[in-house]
């Protein structure tokens, strides 16, 4: 009676201990996300204002600002929205098609140097983007792509094949080799059993690669803001730069720009998170 | 007809041979079965039946044409796998279609087929679920109506029931031999299991490392093992061997115990040679609980050690010339451990086996 008594209270104890570590955790991750949504609706004074003001004032200034004239404190947006929506999707769709070919090869097949290429293929990960901004600002400019979609996107495919490969081999793997065994014997070629059976199975593993790798394109800051300077080619996180002028910070219109940013990206997510927690169903082999 | 002929067949992974060399030839609509223990290679000669593994050397044909270089989608063949490998997006239905619609057949066929098959093997009632929503027995089915919706010349099955539990085994053990009664192709089918080689084949093929030890229907190899590998590794319980050597015109086992040498192995044997003197259970039977037998038998006093009762029958073990065997009783009685029992064997149906090669001598 007793004994049952403290576990009960231990119990409990954990229970509240484990919610609150949520709790810290879930307040670091959302409070700077809240905060950059709650201020591009507040007047610029009340930002910065000290003491905080505690009831806030809602408006739509930042906005209409945002979306009017170069004089007022416009930005083109649009322009932006398109190279950030162009650079990632196209760079995003390249990747995944090199990113599953490589996957698949590392998953199905033996050759040599196997794992050389492999931990090759992640040390590239390793290396900071930003170090490389100058070599490829030289070289991008010698070419003659410097500011223009192709070399950002050509930039992203090479930082998101890697890590494409690294999630595309893992959900391959998980895929016993019978199923296009067993797709061969029924009349495929080896090509038509990785397109009818292996991908259609993989097919949420290829998704959070690609969600992955949208995100990482549409977020990029540090190689964008050094690879392209124009309206015709700046992505949207380097359009936030023009919110800063030599003295002041814009806080608001930061934000609300910002904000414009996420969204998309939310709503990809959430289109996509259907098949990222379905996840693999492997009913067709034993279990 | 479809006879499938394997001669000097090798696979080779790197240094390590899998199989060396194997000779055999498959009668149109016989059902064959490949046993032996694990990573004997059974696996590997199927699927290179199948095309699913390079040929090393040597040729295989089906049908009277050489299959070596083609894919496995132009031999005309199906396969149930271990793992059932169904396709996990694909409903029953979808699945057992699978093959007729990558053949672009006519989708009013290809419905008739697939009922055809569903009826069957009795899954009508299961031609919406995905396979994830299926039990064991039941995907095993679903992996079996894919594989005769196509009429393939030849079916391969790669130890089809070892996922399934012992009762489910027994009753797809016997659909799987309707199944072949029923269509009569040529069937292939790996196992390890000797009860399911026993019950299913016409032909057994007995593998180790790589090499095939006999060849014979399943009463061939049950009496006459060439050796003492196919001794023990065919029949439950296993074939007692007791070692001995020649003595004059007696077998001397190790605990002394003096027996004529049997009928089939007299004159071939040479005095002072090693043996290993072998019998199966059913032959070691007490007096009174025995199937009567023909032929020369010799009586033993023998003490029961333990016993384990099957209802028709109980296992005894005991004591014989200086090893533990095993014995059967027939309508048993019950019977305590340490007492002693008269037990009868009959000597014309054991097996003398050389003790360097294992090799069984008998005429
Ligand atoms: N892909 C492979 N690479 C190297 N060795 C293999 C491969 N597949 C099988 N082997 C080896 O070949 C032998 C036969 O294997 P297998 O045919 O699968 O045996 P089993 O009789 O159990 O089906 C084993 O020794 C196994 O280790
Ligand atoms: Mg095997």
């Amino acid at each position: 009676m007793d004994r049952n008594q403290t576990h009960r209270n231990r119990r409990r104890a954990l229970k509240v201990l484990h919610f609150s570590a949520l709790f810290l955790t879930m307040a670091v991750i959302c409070i700077p996300g809240l905060w950059i949504v709650l201020n591009s609706f507040r007047p610029t004074v009340e930002i910065m204002a000290k003491p905080p003001v505690w009831t806030p004032s809602f408006t739509l200034d930042h906005y209409r600002a945002m979306f009017g004239g170069a004089g007022e404190g416009g930005v083109p947006v649009f322009s932006y929205f398109r190279n950030s929506l162009i650079v990632s999707v196209v760079s995003t769709f390249i990747a995944i098609l090199i990113g599953m070919s490589g996957g698949y090869a590392f998953a199905r097949y033996r050759f040599k140097g196997k794992s050389g290429y492999f931990v090759g293929l992640m040390l590239f990960r390793a290396v900071p983007g930003v170090a490389l901004s100058l070599p490829l600002f030289i070289v991008f400019a010698k070419v003659g792509i410097i500011d223009t979609h192709l070399g950002l996107i050509l930039v992203y495919v090479a930082m998101n094949v890697p890590f494409t490969i690294w999630l595309t081999d893992g959900f391959f793997r998980q895929i016993p080799k019978e199923l296009h065994e067993a797709a061969e014997i029924d009349g495929c070629t080896r090509w038509q059993a990785f397109w009818k059976v292996e991908f259609p199975v993989a097919k949420s593993g290829v998704a959070s690669a690609a969600i992955f790798a949208f995100l990482t394109s549409w977020n990029e800051f540090a190689l964008a803001s050094q690879l392209t300077r124009s309206v015709g080619s700046k992505t949207m996180p380097v359009g936030l730069l023009d919110f800063t002028a030599e003295f002041t910070i814009n806080w608001g219109g930061m934000c609300a720009l910002a904000v414009l940013m996420i969204i998309p990206a939310l709503i990809l997510t959430f289109l996509v998170q259907k098949h990222l927690i379905a996840g693999l169903t492997f009913g067709g082999v034993k279990g | 007809m479809t006879e499938v002929t394997l001669s000097n067949v090798v696979k080779k992974y790197g240094a390590h041979q899998a199989v060396h060399g194997i000779d055999l030839d498959i009668a149109d609509g016989e059902f064959v079965v490949l046993v032996g223990p694990s990573g004997c290679g059974k696996s590997t000669t199927l699927r290179m039946i199948a095309g699913l593994e390079d040929i090393s050397g040597g040729e295989v044909s089906i049908g009277g044409r050489v299959v070596n270089d083609l894919p496995p989608r132009e031999r005309n063949i199906s396969m149930v796998f271990q793992n059932y490998a169904l396709y996990p997006h694909m409903t029953v239905r979808e699945n057992l279609g699978f093959s007729l619609h990558i053949a672009k057949q006519d989708p009013d066929q290809i419905k008739i087929a697939v009922d055809d098959a569903a009826a069957i093997l009795g899954l009508d009632e299961l031609m919406d679920r995905k396979p994830a929503e299926l039990s064991g027995g039941q995907r095993q089915r679903v992996a079996m109506g894919r594989a005769i919706v196509r009429h393939p010349d030849v079916f391969l099955f790669d130890e089809p029931l070892s996922n399934l539990d012992a009762k489910l085994r027994t009753q797809m053990r016997a659909e799987i031999k309707k199944l072949h009664q029923r269509i009569g192709n040529t069937i292939i089918y790996v196992t390890h299991d000797q009860v399911e080689a026993m019950t299913l084949a016409d032909r057994i093929v007995l593998m180790r490392d790589g090499h095939i030890v006999q060849v014979g229907t399943p009463l061939e190899l049950f009496n006459t093992p060439v050796d003492t590998f196919v001794a023990s590794f065919i029949g439950s319980p296993p074939m007692n061997l007791v070692d001995g050597t020649v003595n004059g015109a007696n077998l001397t086992l190790t605990d002394g115990t003096i027996l004529p040498i049997p009928l089939t192995a007299r004159g071939l044997l040479h005095d002072g040679q090693a043996i290993h003197f072998g019998f199966r259970a059913d032959n070691l039977m007490p007096i009174g609980h025995a199937v009567d037998e023909e032929g020369e038998i010799i009586t033993l006093d023998l003490t029961v050690t333990l016993t384990e009762p099957l209802g028709t029958e109980t296992v005894l073990f005991t004591e014989f010339g200086g090893a533990e065997v095993q014995a059967k009783m027939f309508n048993p009685r019950p019977v305590i451990p340490g007492e002693a029992m008269k037990f009868q064997m009959v000597l014309d149906k054991c097996h003398v086996f050389d003790a360097k090669t294992g090799k069984a001598i008998r005429s």
